[in-house]
């Protein structure tokens, strides 16, 4: 197995799948001649030419909506924002076109593509660059949302993500594209909607997904140190969420924190603790508590970003809380 | 849908110009040969009257019904902008693309959709076109390439792109037509997806249905520059304005555009000017808030419907027994469909949760 950068395997599997079928293109902003503007799609542009490998105007709502066009029509597009905040100005065409078509065409329009980029807060990037948005994401019918943590899972779950005949959020994590890891060669798929127990312990439960799946699992480490072993269930899906695999963990360790880098509000953590509390009520020994970040928009300054983001620190205190330590 | 319930299936074409090549451009009037013989050019216009007295009676139905309950939600009718989909259709080949707004009956019926399945989808029963489960403003078929029926003012204007892209990716020769109303030029969709189509030459008639309000706000009172062919210009593209309340009007501009796609790839904006005769939706009076009765009684004196018999009137070709046998006709079809819908069932309660997602991966 190769190591690779997280930003090497999605290319891998971007570029694995545009040999698979000619009917998968990609299509962005700087994704052509520029290779990316974070280089996932390094080289593709000269390797599959320009049908296949598309530069668009900056008009994400006007591409999101070709995408979906191509695809009514036997296309498999992938879409890429250069990040998900930009994402925003396209949500109608995900949410109203991709996400309801093939419902409200009584099953006559499948969608099958995937919408992909970065997600989450990166460095100082301030209030309009810095937000998670599986959330709003998740909480539609007729989308998946995938959020991969680690090298091997982006190619994975990429590869599995153009496959599907459903229109897929793939939601990469801003800083983790320069992240290594080994990465199993040619094919390699993990069906969406399967959790992985990256971690295992008796102690308590960590559910987490994407970068905070990396959070949980450096957590699990300096608690493993303090003679603390938890379980880190990465959901690396969010929708469909695997909801068996959390209360298979928390029927046995008795106890979960849900780690999160979104906002608290109707955040991915309150939809897991719904679960927790209504299929493992009796196996509880302790309130669920979440960690996320803090309920303000993210400050540019040094040291207030670094409070406003979920971190080891308050993880660990979770931890410790809800196992009576602290 | 479940494998249970079948759908009516889709009329075939009988339209004779269906593939005709089109002519250069002529005046529209009925000595406009279209390209055709003579005896196709009154069997055309024959075509071209029954599409329009058909919408405009299952229409009328439509109306009916919602009055009854038996339809519900939203119900845009197209009652006075017929031409406009009569003639458009009349010229598309089966494996062209038809991508609209949530003002769709009449699109679907000329493009040759069941009336029944449109009657049974607006009556929300199994054997609608979507299985009930889209409505007046989502009528789907797939096997005409009929793409919907779209709710968000302008959203479908991209999608309509995105099908150009694709018969531009796979070398085809079809053509994708577009069809909103005059108030989507104002919302960036448009404008993102006009840019693409010209920037990249994609094969796509945008079609403007200008019936002067969006909704109950008049074209005056939204749009700085009302001449809205102008947004052509803004993405160098071709664009004409046309009095779509003549059919053949309609077809000369629409077949110029179908051919410019065809063969040159490059997109068209045409604006049809037209009138809708009834309310926005069954919610509005069709005038007295915000547009007078003597307004609304003068553009019905160019029902595109009358425009077209008067005409043929004018050329012989319309004996007095022809039109009642076309009208009556047509009111036997929009009774059929109703009959159909009427008795057709509900969705099961199972179909709720089907067609959320396809379990199938490519």
């Amino acid at each position: 197995m190769a190591v690779l950068t997280y930003r090497d395997a999605l290319n891998q599997a971007l570029r694995e799948e545009l040999i698979r079928d000619d009917r998968v293109f990609l299509m962005g902003e700087e994704v052509a001649q520029y290779n990316g503007a974070y280089k996932v799609s390094k080289g593709l542009l000269d390797e599959f030419g320009p049908m296949r490998i598309v530069d668009t105007p900056i008009t994400e709502l006007g591409f999101a909506g070709v995408g979906i066009g191509s695809a009514m029509v036997g296309l498999r597009p992938i879409i890429e924002f250069m990040t998900w905040n930009f994402a925003l100005l396209a949500i109608d065409q995900v949410v109203n076109s991709a996400a309801k078509m093939l419902y409200m065409s009584g099953g006559q329009f499948p969608m099958p593509m995937v919408f992909r980029g970065p997600n989450g807060s990166a460095l100082q990037l301030s209030a309009q660059h810095s937000q998670a948005w599986e959330s709003w994401l998740a909480h539609i019918p007729g989308l998946k949302v995938v959020t991969p943590a680690t090298p091997a899972d982006a190619k994975g779950l990429l590869k599995s993500a153009i496959r599907d005949d459903n229109p897929v959020v793939f939601l990469e994590g801003e800083m983790l594209y320069n992240t290594r890891g080994e990465v199993p060669d040619g094919e390699y798929t993990i069906p969406l909607g399967k959790a992985d127990l990256k971690r295992e312990g008796d102690a308590c439960t960590i559910v987490a997904h994407g970068k905070m799946a990396l959070l949980a699992m450096q957590v699990a480490d300096t608690l493993a140190k303090e003679g603390i072993a938890v379980d880190v269930v990465d959901l690396r899906t969010v929708r469909p969420m695997d909801v068996e695999t959390i209360a298979i963990s928390v029927r046995k360790t008795n106890r979960a924190v849900v780690l999160e880098e979104g906002w608290e509000i109707c955040g991915v953590g309150a939809q897991v603790v719904d679960f927790i509390q209504r299929e493992c009520f009796d196996d509880l020994d302790s309130p669920v508590l979440r960690v996320h970040q803090e309920d303000v928009p993210m400050p540019y300054a040094k040291n207030l970003e670094k409070a406003a983001k979920p971190d080891a620190a308050k993880a660990i205190a979770a931890v410790k809380k809800v196992m009576y330590l602290a | 849908m479940t494998d249970a319930i079948k759908r009516e299936p889709a009329r075939p074409a009988k339209n004779p110009a269906a593939t005709a090549q089109v002519a250069p451009r002529e005046e529209a009037t009925p000595a406009s040969n279209n390209g055709l013989p003579p005896d196709d050019q009154v069997a055309l216009r024959k075509e071209l009257l029954k599409s329009m007295f058909l919408q405009r009676r299952f229409e009328e139905r439509c109306a009916e019904a919602y009055a009854l309950g038996k339809i519900g939600g939203f119900c845009h009718l197209y009652i006075g902008q017929e031409a406009i989909s009569a003639g458009t259709m009349s010229l598309l080949r089966p494996d062209d693309y038809v991508v609209t707004s949530y003002r769709d009956h009449g699109q679907a019926i000329a493009r040759g959709m069941s009336p029944r399945t449109v009657m049974a989808e607006l009556f929300g029963r199994q054997t609608g076109c979507s299985g009930g489960k889209g409505g007046s403003m989502h009528l789907f078929d797939k096997s005409l390439n009929f793409l919907g029926g779209h709710g968000i003012v302008g959203s479908h204007v991209p999608l309509a792109a995105g099908v150009g892209w694709a018969i531009k990716y796979r070398g085809g020769d079809q053509v994708c037509v577009c069809f909103f109303g005059e108030a989507a030029v104002n919302i960036g969709a448009f404008h993102e997806a006009l840019n693409m189509a010209s920037l990249w030459k994609l094969p796509v008639v945008f079609i403007i249905e200008n019936n002067r309000y969006g909704m109950g706000t008049a074209i005056s009172r939204a749009t700085a520059n009302e001449d809205v062919t102008t947004r052509a210009a803004a993405y160098k593209m071709h664009g004409e304005s046309i009095d779509a309340q003549d059919v053949f009007a309609v077809r000369d501009a629409v077949g110029r555009a179908i051919q410019l796609a065809r063969t040159e790839k490059t997109p068209t904006l045409l604006e049809m000017r037209t009138y809708r005769f009834m309310g926005h939706s069954m919610s509005d009076a069709a005038s007295g808030t915000y547009r007078t009765k003597e307004e609304l009684e003068e553009n019905m004196k160019r029902d595109p419907i009358l425009v077209l018999r008067e005409k043929m009137h004018a050329a012989g070709e319309l004996p007095e027994g022809d039109l009642a046998k076309i009208d009556e006709e047509a009111k036997v079809i929009a009774q059929d469909a109703w009959d159909y819908a009427d008795k057709s069932p509900e969705p099961p309660l199972s179909e709720l949760w089907e067609d959320v997602v396809v379990d199938t991966t490519s």
